[in-house]
């Protein structure tokens, strides 16, 4: 089914707990070479847990993995070579430059002739007009750039990156993608945990994590139809009153509001005719109403709760 | 498995943080000179000029000729003439004089006159040190006076050449002058070592943890034994530049000069360097944090250098539960070898067990904290 030479990653069944919490809890994915996994989920449903596992940070409590092919727990010193690890916050020396700093990560990684490569990466992020700047004294996009540009240095083959564009303006951010698109057409297989859902929109698949566990795995466009029923998006004239009214019917699986909007799932074949009926019984006015395709938050958001409602003692 | 190419980064981009930093720079290499200075001006047990007054109620050649002696010796200073029973209660605690001499009326006649004559000296005793040495320097100036009289009567009695049963004769060796600033250079110059490595060490380690930094370190293919050693050469090196500049200081202001091998020095003061080492090592698997890191290594390095090395105190003045304590502290050796070849001139051979306990230290702690580390540097 799956080809071992095309394989990036294999998990197997990889759990980890820390003292009282049970952080992961048996985690399997299969991740081609080529590929953008995005892993998305709430906070705390075990991401960073995961990627600092597979980098070879945190040790397992039970399970295992290959990577390219070497066994984690055993073949550890042949995988870090090949991997490169941006972490949630920047973790560079602000003490040094852009230059020192992507200097000291090639010479350890025991790069020859880096400085061709350093050229290219800080040409390919921009950087180059202030690589004598003091880490410290960058932008927070910048920082990230810097980042990613160190753990390039090496040409890794897979690459994990554990929220790299929190905190980062929407141009930096925008650019940061096209750093990583130019990156997937090299063939570098991209693991990427992700708090937004247009990003993971854009992995080739993605994944739902939630207490510590990956609900799902599947192409953004296998993951939408997974939803049951359909979404209709509504401008009613009393937000909390149109929500209240809605959640009395049976047919109404959810409603998630979104600003001035809200997003009805509903069972089958409701018309929109039927809903604004149930809205002005209420005297609720609807100003727009239109049937949309369901986003990927609409599916997490109902999977999630679907999964809260089945499993309520987890706390 | 070790390789020196992934190490030598490590060592540039430590040099680089530290050059850059130069405040603590500054902190390593200038503030042990300065507290050199400090102490060896201010921490001075030798006590001189002290104000002397004197009551002399006989006002005779023989009266006069006892008190100069004491004030033409450079331990006390002449300050002034008493006349009157009252004024002695004035003079000491108004701080005129901290001595205060009472010569009897018939003074001079007595002597003559071969009777028994008792001299009052009154002490300030609010500095017991130098209550205690100035009670020291009187009673043996006092003797000798009145040795001198005896000798002297007797000859005029026709002896002819009177010999005293004992003749006291101390010589002090290898600081003849006992001047504090001699037995302060070796003692600083571990004090200082001990706190800089300890303290650069830890604090050096703990701020890759608390920047994440050695999280980046931890995915390359870097050995932990290579991080550790790359991170702590600069410091060793730094430590040896300080001990010169001690070394040079003390030989400029207070004339300490290294009668022993200088190689011996350095090799001594390398190992004291990894007993340093060794405990900042440790300092960093306890601490998590930079200001934690600080306290416990101020801590651990300050109170048994300072206090249980026979720097500030004797060790053979301690209750037996601490001198016994002391011979776990790597600094009580290395004081005593530093004062063996800076003031003595001795060789290996004579310091070879000091030598072997603070070796046994250094390569101790370091194995507890390495096995400490091995575990949480980069794994949790």
């Amino acid at each position: 089914m799956i080809d071992p030479s095309n394989t990036a990653i294999a998990i197997n069944g990889l759990k980890k707990s820390f003292e009282e919490t049970e952080a992961v809890r048996g985690v399997n994915l299969t991740i081609s070479k080529g590929e953008m996994f995005g892993l998305v989920g709430p906070d705390g449903a075990g991401k960073t847990t995961l990627i600092r596992m597979l980098c070879g940070i945190l040790v397992p409590t039970e399970g295992n993995a290959t990577i390219l092919g070497y066994d984690l727990a055993t073949e550890l010193n042949s995988i870090k070579p090949k991997i490169g690890y941006l972490s949630q916050r920047f973790s560079l020396y602000p003490d040094l430059s852009i230059d020192e700093n992507i200097e000291f990560f090639a010479e350890i990684h025991e790069v020859k002739g880096y400085e061709a490569r350093r050229n290219e990466l800080l040409e390919f992020t921009r950087l180059t007009p202030f690589r004598d700047r003091l880490a410290d004294k960058l932008s927070g996009g910048m920082k990230q750039k810097l980042a990613l540009a160190a753990t390039l240095i090496h040409k890794p083959e897979i690459i994990f990156l554990d929220e790299p564009t929190t905190g980062v303006d929407p141009v930096s951010r925008r650019e940061f993608w096209k750093i990583l698109s130019s990156l997937l057409e090299e063939g570098i297989t991209i693991l990427m945990a992700t708090p937004y859902l247009d990003e993971a929109e854009r992995c080739s698949r993605v994944g739902l994590m939630s207490n510590g566990q990956i609900l799902l795995a599947d192409t953004p466009q296998q993951v939408k139809r997974q939803m049951k029923g359909s979404v209709l998006e509504v401008i009613p004239s009393n937000l909390n009153k149109a929500t209240d009214t809605l959640k009395k019917y049976s047919e109404v699986i959810e409603v998630q509001t979104f600003g001035d909007r809200i997003n009805v799932v509903v069972e089958g074949n409701v018309a929109a005719d039927t809903l604004t009926g149930w809205l002005s019984k209420a005297g609720v006015e609807t100003k727009m109403i239109r049937n949309i395709q369901p986003s990927l938050e609409n599916v997490f958001i109902a999977l999630l709760r679907e999964r809260s409602e089945e499993e309520p003692a987890h706390a | 498995m070790i390789s020196v190419h992934r190490i030598r980064p490590i060592i540039r981009k430590e040099f680089r943080q530290i050059m850059r930093d130069r405040r603590s720079l500054g902190v390593l290499l200038v503030v042990p000179a300065f507290m050199l200075i400090m102490f060896g001006y201010a921490l001075n047990y030798d006590v001189q000029h002290i104000p002397l007054a004197v009551y002399d109620q006989d006002r005779s050649t023989m009266s006069r000729e006892f008190i100069q002696q004491f004030i033409h010796s450079e331990y006390f200073d002449f300050a002034g003439s008493i006349s009157s029973e009252q004024e002695i209660d004035t003079v000491i605690p108004s701080q005129k004089a901290r001595v205060v001499v009472v010569i009897p009326p018939r003074f001079s006649e007595d002597l003559l006159a071969n009777r028994s004559v008792s001299i009052q000296v009154l002490v300030d005793g609010a500095n017991a040190t130098t209550a205690a040495t100035a009670a020291g320097y009187l009673v043996a100036m006092t003797q000798d006076y009145s040795t001198n009289i005896s000798l002297q009567a007797l000859q005029r009695f026709g002896m002819s050449k009177p010999t005293l049963p004992i003749d006291y004769r101390p010589r002090i060796w290898f600081n003849p002058e006992l001047k504090s600033a001699k037995f302060m250079v070796p003692g600083l110059i571990g004090f200082i070592l001990m706190m800089s490595t300890v303290v650069s060490t830890s604090l050096s380690i703990v701020r890759e943890r608390e920047k994440g930094t050695i999280e980046q370190i931890s995915v390359s293919p870097i050995h932990p034994m290579e991080l550790l050693v790359g991170k702590t050469m600069p410091y060793v090196l730094i430590s040896l530049i300080a001990t010169v500049l001690i070394l040079i200081t003390g030989y400029a202001l207070f004339n300490v000069v290294v009668r022993g091998s200088m190689l011996l020095l350095f090799l001594e003061t390398l190992i004291f360097t990894f007993c340093g080492l060794g405990l900042g090592m440790w300092v960093s698997t306890v601490a998590n944090k930079q200001d934690e890191a600080f306290q416990l290594a101020t801590l651990v390095s300050f109170l048994p250098t300072f206090m249980l090395s026979g720097f500030a105190f004797p060790i053979a003045n301690m209750p037996k539960v601490i001198q016994w304590i002391t011979f776990i502290n790597p600094a009580r050796y290395f004081l005593f070898i530093l004062r063996s070849i800076i003031l003595k001139g001795v060789g290996l051979s004579a310091l070879w067990q000091e030598t072997l306990f603070m070796t046994l230290f250094a390569l101790g702690i370091t194995a507890i904290s390495w096995n400490k580390m091995r575990k949480s540097v980069f794994r949790v």
